[in-house]
């Protein structure tokens, strides 16, 4: 049992915790002993924007799954059949990544708003309903592609590569949904005043992740559909 | 701007209604509490379900009475057809793996002591958290409910192999809507646990009270903090490969069933799946949730250990590095699972080297307990005696992993008792130890009330004793060519076999038996047992600096601030011989956690 010898740390022992920290994290009393620089931040990030990556960790690992499924299954037997995909995919891509425009302009206007500059903001949730309403159309054109497909008789259980197009599009969309959902909580916080940034952040994270993985879908299934 | 992102986010009021207090409650105590009675039940379900099966293997054609009421085509008159042995076997994989051996070391402890030790005043996202654990219980009643619908629950094994799992009701009793149960249930499961993830780990990043370094968390926060790292990661992958088996079953896709497939003299109409697609899939969260089961006990019993040694462990950031190895590990060998499946054999040497390697963690944690436990002055009770138990069968069961790791012996050794001894040791009795050991030492700051340390005692030598008597055989058995999953053995190569086999479920029977002084003992205790103080067993950690049992927001109203490592056992100070770490006494020699 080894034990070190100390200088004796200078502590003031009636030392109350900050109230302004509420326990999240803080600022360091004592030299930590193996030089741990995270004690040393005034302020932990706030839990949601630790929150958010593990989401997006969890849903990168779902549809990491469903590609190596796609993959192995495609290369498993040779009734793979390929099909065009509906042209409407590239113009709710357009839909989806101009949401994503419209959610930053609005996180601008709500830091503003914020920010005390209430006459220059008038409605500051006015970018937030059009995001909200261009992810709706992004939903409501995949339904339509999934219409397109189903009229030229590609169903869920045609061929493997129809069966793989609708569980990742459906997958994806129900996200989006998701997403769709947490719009409407930062616009419901937002009326009521009581809107976190933290909050904001990593909805718009979550909201342009979601960009990202249709580009990735849309790219994946392109290449082997 | 600032000043939106410096809200205390963890901040809520106290419950008044009994609903939000006791059953939607947010309080991450309440849903830990809450969770430990879901594993509790499971487990008496589970083991109830292990009884049937072994008094089956035993004494094959005798009427177990009562038994056709829970199946009538399943146990006419009362004997066990061979499909309904399956089920069971299904079924006690099923709630033990998932609902006995995730939920509750993981998810009722973690949920209970986590914030406790990291300081904070709960989770993160108390809405989630108590959906976490609604969830399950959604899924833990959806798995029973396939007891009672069509011809039962389905008998194709915790794994659920394909095609078995995706080819329907031709392919037996179970296969059709039980199977769909069965990948719903783990389905939400999943979704569960994902959501419990996303609590645990900002809790350990964000909430740290002051001074709380990540090298100060106590080890067995940082046991819940690399579960929840590797169930995010295992169950994403989970849930998916339940999804494509329900979608087999319910549309008519093709995932998993392989073209020219017949069954019962009927060709599928299922063309050019792969079967082996969800072995890949299912064993990549497989093997995590192994570890998944075993981590969080390798934390409960360090830490336990630790405070009954009063001596520091040899290395605390070691045992810590070990944890996360095993977590890293545990991804890169989940092919080991699958020797015999028709996998290329380079792929098999390529999962076998890891197999070996994980080893090397394994060992170093069990060489820093038994060299830390050399020469101490261990304090007896049964929580210490459940930590030593749990490190006999983790070596135990841990010897045999050697053997199964290589392809050569596990070709001969795969479908016996062989394997079924090894991991109900390593990862069912041991982690069972790490959640009695961990019940033991902090039933009393959870109830508020101490245990009967005689009766913890008595339930120790039983179960150490009689789950040796249950398992160690299995391995003979094994070694002896007793196939796995057979419900009978009567007429065969095997029948020299019976009297042992009957002796392993006289030991079943009675070590089961004796579980009961345990749940006794717990509901005793929670009623009429003696007051707990605030701190009986002289420990550091923070869940002993707060109350007992704990207010609503854990430190009254408070926040604690860390002034020392977490485990200074055995140092000078005006307590006895230990500082708690909330404690700003200054004491002369400190140890350095290293």
């Amino acid at each position: 049992m080894a034990t070190t010898v100390h200088e004796p740390p200078q502590i003031d022992p009636h030392r109350l915790p900050d109230p302004r920290h509420s326990g999240n994290g803080g600022g360091r009393n004592l030299a930590p002993a193996d030089g741990d620089l995270r004690v040393t931040l005034d302020y932990s990030p706030p839990p949601s924007s630790t929150g958010i990556w593990v989401v997006l960790f969890a849903i990168t690992m779902m549809f990491a799954a469903f590609t190596s499924a796609l993959i192995v299954r495609k290369g498993s037997s040779l009734d793979w059949q390929t099909f065009t995909l509906p042209s409407i995919l590239y113009f709710n891509t357009l839909v989806l990544l101009a949401s994503s425009i419209t959610l930053e302009v609005s996180r601008r206007r709500v830091a503003a708003f914020m920010g005390g500059l209430k006459s220059q903001v008038e409605s500051p949730a006015r970018w937030l309903y059009i995001t909200l309403f261009l992810g709706l159309l992004f939903v409501a054109g995949q339904y339509v592609a999934w219409s397109q497909l189903s009229a030229e008789g590609l169903y869920l259980a045609t061929n493997p590569s129809s069966s793989f197009f609708y569980v990742l599009t459906a997958t994806h969309a129900l996200h989006v949904l998701g997403g769709l959902g947490g719009l409407i909580y930062v616009i419901r916080k937002l009326s009521k005043s009581a809107l976190r940034r933290s909050a904001l952040v990593a909805t718009a994270r979550y909201w342009h992740f979601m960009d990202v993985l249709w580009l990735y879908l849309l790219f994946l299934l392109w290449m082997k559909l | 701007m600032h000043d939106m992102s410096t809200h205390a986010v963890q901040h809520h009021a106290p419950p008044t209604s009994f609903i939000r207090k006791h059953v939607f409650s947010l309080d991450h105590k309440v849903i830990g509490k809450q969770y430990y009675a879901l594993a509790l039940i499971a487990a008496l379900a589970g083991m109830g379900l292990s009884w049937l099966m072994r008094i089956h293997l035993g004494w094959t054609n005798a009427a177990i009475p009562g038994l056709q009421l829970l199946s009538k085509n399943g146990a006419p008159g009362g004997v066990m057809t061979p499909e309904y042995y399956l089920q069971l076997m299904t079924m006690h994989g099923t709630i033990m793996v998932f609902f006995v051996l995730t939920t509750a070391p993981f998810a009722a402890f973690g949920n209970f002591f986590l914030p406790i030790q990291v300081g904070a005043e709960d989770m993160p996202f108390p809405h989630f958290n108590m959906m976490s654990f609604w969830v399950t219980f959604v899924a833990f009643v959806v798995l029973m409910a396939s007891f009672f619908v069509g011809d039962g629950p389905t008998l194709g094994g915790w794994t659920q192999y394909a095609p078995l799992n995706a080819v329907g009701a031709v392919a037996g009793p179970g296969q059709g809507l039980g199977v769909v149960l069965w990948a719903t249930s783990i389905a939400l499961f999943c979704v569960g646990q994902l959501l419990g993830a996303l609590n645990f780990i900002p809790t350990t990043l964000d909430l740290r009270v002051k001074g709380m370094s990540l090298m100060r968390l106590p080890l067995s926060a940082w046991a819940w903090f690399i579960t929840s790292c590797m169930g995010l990661t295992a169950f994403a992958v989970l849930m998916p490969a339940c999804i494509l088996v329900i979608l087999d079953h319910v549309a008519g896709t093709s995932f998993f069933v392989p073209s020219n497939t017949v069954i019962n003299d009927q060709l599928l109409p299922h063309s050019g799946g792969s079967t082996l697609l969800w072995q890949h899939l299912f064993w990549f969260f497989g093997h995590p949730e192994v570890y998944i089961a075993i981590v969080p006990g390798i934390g409960i019993v360090s830490h336990i250990l630790v405070t009954n040694m009063r001596r520091p462990m040899l290395s605390h950031r070691v045992l810590i590095y070990s944890m996360g190895a095993l977590a890293v590990l545990s991804y890169m060998v989940y092919g080991h699972h699958m020797f015999v499946s028709g996998m290329n054999p380079i792929s098999s040497l390529a999962f076998s080297f890891p197999t070996l390697v994980i080893t090397i963690p394994s060992t170093i944690v069990v060489l820093i307990w038994v060299f830390s436990l050399y020469g101490s002055k261990l304090r007896i009770n049964s929580a210490s005696l459940f930590a030593l138990g749990f490190i006999s069968m983790f070596v135990s069961g841990g010897v045999s992993g050697f053997f199964l790791a290589q392809p050569s012996i596990d070709i001969m050794l795969h479908a016996t008792y062989f394997v079924v001894g090894h991991f109900h040791m390593v990862m069912g009795v041991a982690a069972m130890f790490g959640i009695f050991g961990g019940t033991y030492f902090w039933f009393p700051k959870m109830a508020g009330r101490m245990m009967n340390e005689t009766l913890g005692k008595i339930h120790f030598w039983l179960s150490f004793v009689g789950t040796y008597c249950i398992f160690m055989p299995f391995h003979y058995l094994g070694m002896a060519g007793n196939v796995r999953r057979y419900s009978t053995f009567v007429d065969d190569f095997l029948q020299p076999l019976i009297p042992l086999h009957r002796f392993i479920t006289v030991a079943a029977l009675l070590t089961g038996a004796a579980q009961l002084i345990f749940v006794y003992n717990l509901i005793h205790s929670r009623f009429w047992g003696k007051l707990a103080p605030d701190n009986p067993w002289d420990a550091t950690s923070l869940e002993w600096s707060t109350a007992t049992p704990p207010p609503f927001d854990n430190f009254g109203g408070q926040h604690p601030v860390v002034y020392h490592d977490p485990y200074q056992y055995g140092v000078q100070s005006s307590t006895g011989d230990y500082v708690m770490q909330a404690s700003p006494e200054q004491v002369k020699t400190e140890h350095e956690e290293k």
